[in-house]
């Protein structure tokens, strides 16, 4: 059976939720094989095999570590003239679609992005499924011309243990000069919040411009708190200075696809919508009865925030309390 | 120093969108503009300008007939020219084929600096910009919320509000650049812009100016194909109800249904 090639996401030296997510979609292709490119596949061995990695690539370079995507893309072009895969998964993150995008250049493949569903098709080629125009559409496509490489949404399958005792293989990549271009000269990692990560979650709770304030952002954690969530921003909210930007969800903020998603003083925008309109139930709590985010509401309360919200946390926790 | 701005003319995304037959966006069923999200490209490639009291800006589009109205838009905001390639041959070309003809064509205008947007409104796969640093072989600094060139030192430095971390990205010239909406807002085009836009160059390249074989571009070379495309069935038809006290409430014992509670 062909290797199918995960890029391994695991920026604090843990490997993240959709790579896991990427191993599970893998095994209906091939035989998962992750590719690290970063300090530390030892140590993430072993939590790559329980998810069906048989053998893990390392790359551990200046390139790849000092420098942005183009060595990246360099090392795992590298390895996959070398594996001959059946094809290459990554997340679509903004450093997963890059490195996707060279590679694909680099190797002349197809790409598809933003993928919410992988399937082996009756050819064995994968088959992704992809949400356009702010989720309106469902297209499914398949890559026609080289190793088909995949941009995966997080959230697009359940991780699925698959426990295998992985060989960690070294590489060695001749690396170009281009691939010391852009140097990376400063690297702040984000606060930790102690909730789960917007992108991950499977619940989100988001402010809008409609909780007046950035303190009353603390009823927005309140409640995604009693709910095991996190916790989203529209742009309105962001650029007022209330919430992190980090937090943003939308077209120029993070996609999310999670279970529920509830919009708290949100009216809706298209920009908003892009980010979250694959969210498989919505909530929506806006005094405006004509606001345009009740048109996707799967249940929607046309009232004041200021009184429901903490209503709600008080019912949920005392509910499960 | 030679400042060169990718625009692409989109579909409008407050309309309804739609594919063709073909499975390709359909640019003719809604009106097209120039993509929002390049706005903040052109703005940043302004005020490299102004800062520096000197340069450039040329503005590179490919699209059918009518991406030169974005082009004119960008135009009535600054800069200087205008690249259009267009042919017939390009139509449904994929991204791969896309980075090729902008590739060809920037190496003809030449450029210090090529600037684009964070992701087109319609294709939205924010891949373009990298695949252009690839075909190029210049640097790629992209994602940028903040966008720092000196021309003296022929340096550009970025902020990259990444996924896991904030990085600043340096790099010497040429490079390609691509910048977020949080770089700061795009000017609207004054009266006088608008009117000197009209009178500004806007040149029109086919694939055979550009030396490339229509075979390697368009439909037919396109790497990935459509399977199916079906409409989602319109959300909503939800439950809304207005809130009398027992609003919260309710919406408990409906996250209860659905064992989110
Ligand atoms: C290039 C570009 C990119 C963009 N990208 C994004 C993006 O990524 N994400 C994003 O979110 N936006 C984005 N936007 C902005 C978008 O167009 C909207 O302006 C924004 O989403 C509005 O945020 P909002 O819903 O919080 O604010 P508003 O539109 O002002 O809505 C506030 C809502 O709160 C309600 N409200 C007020 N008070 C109360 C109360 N007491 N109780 C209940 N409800 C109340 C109001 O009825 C209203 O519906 C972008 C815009 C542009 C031009
Ligand atoms: N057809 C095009 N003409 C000009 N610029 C383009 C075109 N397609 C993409 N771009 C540029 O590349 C950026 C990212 O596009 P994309 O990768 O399609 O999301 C856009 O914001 C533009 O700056």
């Amino acid at each position: 059976m062909s290797q199918v090639l995960v890029l391994v996401e695991a920026p604090d030296g843990a490997v993240r939720k959709p790579t896991l997510e990427l191993l599970t979609l893998a095994r209906r292709i091939g035989e998962p094989a992750a590719v690290v490119l970063g300090p530390g596949a030892d140590q993430l061995a072993a939590r790559l095999g329980e998810y069906g990695a048989s053998t893990v690539y390392a790359v551990d370079a200046p390139e790849v570590n000092d420098y942005l995507v183009a060595g990246k893309a360099e090392a795992l072009a590298h390895i996959a003239s070398q594996a001959r895969p059946a094809a290459i998964l990554v997340t679509a993150s903004a450093d997963g679609r890059e490195i996707a995008a060279r590679a694909a250049v680099k190797l002349g493949s197809g790409i598809l992005t933003d993928a919410v569903d992988v399937t082996g098709g009756p050819d064995g080629a994968p088959v992704a499924t992809q949400s356009a125009f702010a989720a309106s559409f469902v297209v499914t496509s398949t890559v026609t011309q080289g190793v088909p490489i995949i941009a995966v949404k997080p959230n697009a399958a359940a991780p699925e243990p698959a426990p295998t005792a992985p060989t960690v293989q070294t590489v060695e990549v001749p690396f170009s000069d281009l691939a010391r271009a852009a140097r990376i000269t400063e690297r702040v990692p984000r606060a930790v919040s102690g909730r789960p990560d917007l992108t991950e979650a499977a619940i989100v709770v988001s402010g809008g411009r409609g909780l007046g304030g950035a303190e009353k952002f603390s009823l927005i954690e309140g409640l995604a708190d009693a709910l095991g969530g996190a916790v989203g921003a529209s742009r309105a909210a962001v650029d007022a200075g209330w919430y992190p930007h980090a937090h943003q969800v939308g077209q120029t903020g993070k996609t999310v696809s999670p279970q529920l998603y509830l919009a708290v003083g949100i009216s809706g925008a298209i920009q908003h919508r892009a980010g979250m309109q694959t969210a498989k139930t919505i909530v929506a709590i806006n005094k405006d009865p004509e606001a345009p985010i009740f048109e996707l509401a799967d249940f929607g309360i046309v009232g004041d925030l200021h009184a429901v919200v903490p209503q709600l946390t008080e019912d949920i926790t005392g509910r499960e309390g | 120093m030679k400042i060169v701005v990718l625009v692409k003319h989109v579909p409008d995304a407050t309309a309804v969108r739609r594919f063709t037959a073909e499975s390709t966006v359909d640019r003719e069923a809604v009106p097209g503009l120039l993509s929002e999200l390049d706005e903040y490209a052109v703005e940043q490639a302004l005020q490299v300008v102004e800062s520096a009291a000197t340069g450039e800006i040329t503005y590179l589009t490919m699209g059918p007939a009518a991406a030169s109205e974005a082009v004119r838009k960008a135009l009535a905001m600054g800069g200087t020219a205008a690249v259009h390639v267009s042919d017939d041959a390009l139509a449904g070309t994929d991204a791969l084929g896309t980075s090729l003809v902008l590739a060809k064509a920037l190496e003809r205008i030449g450029f210090d600096l090529v600037i684009c947007g964070m992701a087109s409104t319609d294709a939205t796969m924010s891949v373009v910009p990298a695949m252009l640093a690839e075909r190029l072989g210049v640097a790629q600094l992209t994602f940028a919320s903040e966008l720092k060139v000196d021309p003296q030192a022929a340096q550009v430095q970025i902020r990259r509000d990444g996924d896991a971390a904030t990085e600043m990205v340096q790099a010497p010239l040429p490079a390609v650049v691509s910048v977020t909406d949080r770089t700061g807002e795009p000017r609207y085009p004054s009266f006088k812009g608008i009117m000197a836009a009209k009178k500004k160059p806007m040149q029109t390249w086919s694939l055979a100016d550009l030396g490339i074989d229509p075979a390697e571009v368009g439909r037919g070379a396109a790497r990935s194909t459509v399977a199916s495309v079906t409409a989602r069935p319109p959300r909503g038809g939800g439950q809304i109800v207005t809130d009398e006290g027992d609003a919260a409430g309710r919406l408990v014992e409906f996250l209860a249904t659905q064992k989110f509670v």
